[in-house]
């Protein structure tokens, strides 16, 4: 009973250090963050376009393509596709969107496709692609914005971002940023 | 060099370096000697005093388990009333629904014995309350709970002969309020201040660039993720876990939450040789977790690097591995690296989707999982291991002609029979619990449930069965990653994993502190020429091939029908 009691007690008062005092002092500190503390939006004209760490959907041929999604890039929710490597339905879902890819970027090889761009993300929600996967759809986009090959490409490469420290981890292309950075492109 | 291989380097460097000068602070600050967090002195006089407890009465093994057992029951029984009726309590801005009662029998037992296998989805399932009051809090003193059993450990091998193995409720408090609280604070300041929403607004709505409307969840994340790992709890606020962009924005959080989910599993090693004063049995296990963990890692890289067999065939480049549910900003080779650790030490967080993992990955992680028992889980990690050593001490001593003792008490036949059991039961939890779903998948497909079991798996053939073993081996290990296309919230996965996770938590603890409680009553036995050291790098080798014989004997038949048979199945 002794016991009993204590439990009861020890329980509410961590239940106030732990549930009360500790996660409201971070959020007080997160708002001196970026975002503050509400995850950083990405601005264009005054108007919300999107959040820097969300991908979206982006499957119109005048934007660099985003990875497929299992969860159509609706952020409400997150999830993978949770399909398994020996899955057939999911191999031909898989060889249907290279496929797909070789219709819309005329000049391609299937082994210049990375597999990233073919595969669904964990999230659902990946914000980047790989910087092979950007450079594959340059000349498509080009071709559709009536821009120059050259122009294109130079924007992808200055779009790609490093691993952390030069030294850490695979480098990405961060493909909202690209697509806003190249609605601002000039012919 | 490949920068991929860089960021795994320099992630285990890291831990290491932190897990190290842990160990030793924790030998010390459990001991009661002086350290500099003592300033937390008055915060926990403060707890003990509002609770009534006094934290110098000495308990023998049987008071200590029973304060463990009584406050876990009461979270049990509040915790699930909470999540019934958390739609019609306060701090639910985006007006989620409460829970079954057989999704809230899960998910309670689930987070109370420090597993989160989750049946709900982050976003729509719970609300910022429940969150808070019964999953962050459940992070923090589950894994409080699992640091106190092993310390009671400790205890019972500091002193030559005793029955007193400390006071539970002072090494419960005091792992929080010394350890996992603080260094929450850290972890979470990082990940907050690099992307990961930690403000209590709700949903929020954009139109994207190319006029999609999108809803976006958000909330207070990066204090639940910091304690998430901390604790080796693995409980996503999202649904894709640590996949999610938001709870796991960039390459250094990455390297940040896979650093902070080993380094207390790492130090509870070396802290028990320091504890203990015998240093060099501390590093001896460390040594032995580390091959185990080796053993499991690199074949998972060499197969995540290497790619899908299948899409090789279909002649696209997979230039860094495999990239079917996994993230480009973290990339295969700290995904594979992730999936070892996050099996071996029980946390279940993901980093990139299990499911979709080559067919031997998915062999290294269940094994992880079996095993248990490479640093493992806060806590529970040493406690596993030691079952292990008491068996090989049995062995050895047999095959030897000497009487087994272990750290200078002789284990005789009813230590001997508790690690038995404690053995054999996680085989026959995990196998029996999915022999029972194979037949009722199998023969009952059509029964009414809120997933038929004919709809449970999302995948066919053997990899099908891989999902369900999946489940009940996580449910066992405490673990909580899943390979996530399993249709698990119905009644059968609700009602059966739950029944397995509370019996693979607690029986896993008990039964280890009882053996220890039992030895330390004992008259001591100094060493003599005819002790079998069981410091020794020989008695660590023979732990470890006594590791995995048992495991390998228990669970080899399950593996060949799952993961083995889908690999030699696509080989051809």
């Amino acid at each position: 009973m002794k016991t009993l009691a204590q439990s009861i007690k020890l329980t509410l008062a961590l239940t106030v250090l732990l549930c009360g005092i500790y996660p409201v002092i971070i959020a007080f500190a997160g708002k001196l963050s970026k975002g503050q503390g509400n995850g950083e939006t990405v601005v264009v004209n005054g108007k919300i376009v999107g959040y820097a760490a969300l991908g979206q959907k982006f499957d119109q041929p005048q934007y660099f393509s985003s990875r497929p999604s299992a969860v159509g890039y609706n952020a409400a929710g997150s999830a993978g596709s949770n399909k398994g490597p020996s899955n057939p339905d999911y191999l031909k879902e898989v060889n249907n969107r290279i496929d797909t890819l070789l219709k819309y970027n005329p000049g391609i090889k299937r082994s210049d496709i990375p597999a990233d761009l073919v595969t669904a993300s964990g999230s659902g929600l990946d914000p980047d692609i790989s910087p092979d996967a950007a450079r594959l759809q340059v000349k498509r986009v080009a071709a559709k914005r009536g821009l120059s090959e050259q122009q294109v490409a130079a924007l992808v490469e200055s779009h790609i971002q490093k691993p952390l420290m030069g030294l850490f981890g695979p480098a990405t292309v961060n493909v909202l940023e690209l697509n806003i950075a190249l609605n601002n492109l000039k012919k | 060099m490949n920068t991929e291989f860089l960021g795994i380097v320099a992630s285990f460097a890291i831990t290491l370096l932190i897990a190290i000068p842990l160990g030793k602070y924790l030998a010390k600050m459990f001991a009661g000697e002086k350290v500099w967090t003592d300033f937390m002195k008055p915060l926990e006089n403060g707890l003990f005093k509002i609770s009534g407890i006094n934290p110098n009465e000495p308990m023998n093994w049987k008071q200590f388990l029973k304060a463990m057992m009584i406050i876990n029951m009461i979270w049990l029984a509040y915790g699930f009333f909470v999540l019934i009726y958390q739609d019609k309590l306060p701090l639910n801005p985006d007006g989620n629904p409460g829970m079954t009662p057989d999704l809230a029998f899960n998910t309670i037992i689930s987070f109370v014995v420090n597993c989160n296998l989750q049946h709900y989805s982050g976003e729509s399932g719970v609300t910022y309350l429940t969150q808070h009051i019964i999953m962050m809090f459940l992070m923090f003193t589950s894994a409080a709970v699992g640091i106190a059993a092993a310390v009671g450990l400790f205890k019972a091998f500091r002193d030559k002969t005793t029955t007193n193995i400390g006071n539970f409720w002072e090494y419960f408090v005091k792992s929080i309020t010394r350890l996992l609280l603080p260094l929450s604070v850290i972890v979470a300041l990082i990940l907050a201040f690099n992307g990961t929403p930690s403000s209590y607004a709700g949903k929020d709505q954009f139109i994207s660039m190319q006029g999609d409307t999108v809803n976006v969840s958000r909330g207070p994340a990066a204090q639940m993720i910091a304690i998430k790992h901390l604790g080796t709890n693995g409980g996503g606020w999202f649904g894709a876990n640590s996949a999610h962009p938001l709870e796991n924005p960039s390459y250094l959080t990455n390297m940040v939450e896979i650093i902070s989910q080993m380094i207390i599993p790492m130090a509870m090693i070396l802290a028990f040789g320091y504890f203990v004063r015998r240093k060099k049995l501390g590093w001896v296990i460390f040594a032995m977790m580390t091959v185990g963990m080796l053993m499991l890692m690199i074949p998972t890289l060499v197969s995540e690097t290497g790619g899908s067999s299948a899409i090789a065939k279909m002649g696209v480049q997979q230039a860094t591995g495999a990239m079917e549910g996994k993230e480009v900003r973290i990339g295969p080779m700290a995904t594979g690296y992730w999936s070892t650790l996050t099996t071996i030490v029980s946390t279940g967080s993901v980093n990139g989707m299990h499911d979709s993992t080559m067919p031997l990955t998915g062999a290294w992680q269940l094994l992880g999982m079996m095993i248990n028992g490479f640093f493992g889980g806060c806590g529970v990690g040493i406690l596993n291991y030691f079952i292990y050593l008491i068996i090989a001490v049995f062995i050895s001593g047999l095959m030897v002609g000497r009487t087994p003792e272990f750290l200078g008490h002789k284990v005789e036949a009813r230590e001997v029979k508790i690690a038995a059991l404690i053995t054999l039961l996680s085989p026959f939890l995990i196998l029996a619990g999915t022999a029972i779903a194979a037949f009722i998948f199998t023969n009952f497909g059509n029964a009414d449930w809120a997933v038929k079991p004919a709809n449970w798996l999302n995948n066919p053939g053997f990899h099908g069965f891989s999902e369900m073993l999946y489940e009940f081996t996580s449910a066992n290990a405490n673990n909580g990653s899943g390979f996530e296309g399993l249709g698990d919230n119905n009644i059968f996965w609700n009602v059966g994993t739950g029944i397995v996770l509370i019996l693979g938590r607690f029986l896993p603890i008990i039964g280890p502190v009882a053996i220890a409680g039992l030895l330390a009553q004992k008259k001591y036995v100094p060493e003599s020429a005819g002790t079998l050291r069981t410091d020794t790098f020989t008695f660590g080798v023979m732990t470890l091939a006594v590791i995995l014989v048992l495991n390998a004997l228990s669970y080899f038949p399950a593996l060949a029908l799952g993961p083995l048979a889908e690999y030699f199945s696509m080989a051809h």
